[in-house]
């Protein structure tokens, strides 16, 4: 009887695990050249919304890339994604196209629009999600522009 | 009454700019093999963390080696303002002929600040490029 208990306790916790949504979090990092500036607007213009940061030749920030993935751990491996293969598709997908680079020259996903960190943010959310495995979702991209300021993106 | 006790006191500052790596007597493909993804022709950026570090006796009256109010609005002056959100290879003079690396970064904040901290004061630079990177003048 009571190793009968211990196959219903024992079947319970692995369902548990099983139904258990878990959010797996990839740091990274990239340091890109940018500048704010809307072609559409005078040079004054540009500089009474956007400051220094529309200076003409450019500035940069040490960008840190927080990309969160849900899904239920796999009973065999217990991963919800090999972390590994979430690394490489960032490295691919967003990391050897900005890094080192001028985000507003450099990079084809921010051709035509602001290199805001929020427009960043859900443009790194479109180069990932198309790539990544059915079994999981994207769920944010968290991304630092500099220590004390950063932007989260949940998709919608 | 603490005289004649060297205490070092710190003022953490910060600035972004742009830079590219980049020897202007050697090619590009020497720049690149040297310098690498930082020579890119279009620059790429950082978050500079500065620390500056000053080094003396408390003062009798005050207890300060330094008072970091006064050490902040220096930084501020002749450091922040002049590099901040600039490209250090065209919005500079100090670095129109040399090369924006960490090391030489440190070393023109080092001569920019001296001349207004008390001589009497050992001044040391620490600079921060990325969080993992950082380099120290004098040492």
């Amino acid at each position: 009887m009571r190793s009968f208990y211990r196959a219903c306790l024992l079947y319970t916790n692995f369902a548990k695990i099983f139904e258990a949504m878990v959010y797996l979090t990839r740091v990274e990092h990239f340091n890109a050249a940018h500048k704010l500036f809307n072609p559409a607007w005078s040079a004054q213009k540009n500089e009474d919304v956007f400051g220094k940061c529309a200076n003409e030749n450019w500035h940069g920030h040490n960008y840190e890339l927080y990309v969160t993935v849900k899904g239920q751990p796999d009973p065999e491996t217990g991963f919800v994604l090999d972390v590994k293969k979430l690394s490489e598709i960032i490295k691919e997908q967003v990391l050897e196209k900005l890094d080192h680079l001028n985000l507003n020259v450099d990079v084809d996903f921010m051709e035509g629009k602001m290199c805001s960190t929020e427009n960043l943010a859900i443009a790194i959310w479109e180069q990932l999600e198309q790539l990544l495995p059915g079994s999981v979702q994207l769920h944010c991209v968290k991304l630092y522009e500099t220590p004390r300021i950063f932007v989260e993106y949940y998709g919608k | 009454m603490y005289m004649n006790k060297k205490v070092a006191v710190f003022r953490k500052e910060h600035f972004n700019a742009a830079h590219r790596l980049y020897n202007a007597k050697w090619d590009d493909a020497t720049n690149f093999r040297i310098f690498g993804k930082c020579s890119n022709p279009h620059y790429h950026g950082h978050n500079y963390e500065l620390e500056v570090k000053v080094t003396g006796e408390p003062q009798a009256d005050t207890g300060f080696v330094m008072d970091m109010k006064v050490l902040s609005d220096l930084i501020q002056q002749y450091v922040v303002e002049r590099f901040d959100h600039k490209n250090l290879n065209l919005d500079t003079v100090e670095f129109k002929h040399l090369n924006p690396t960490a090391e030489n970064i440190a070393v023109v904040i080092y001569d920019l600040l001296r001349p207004h901290v008390n001589e009497k004061h050992d001044l040391q630079i620490r600079l921060y490029e990325t969080p993992r990177n950082f380099v120290e003048y004098p040492v």
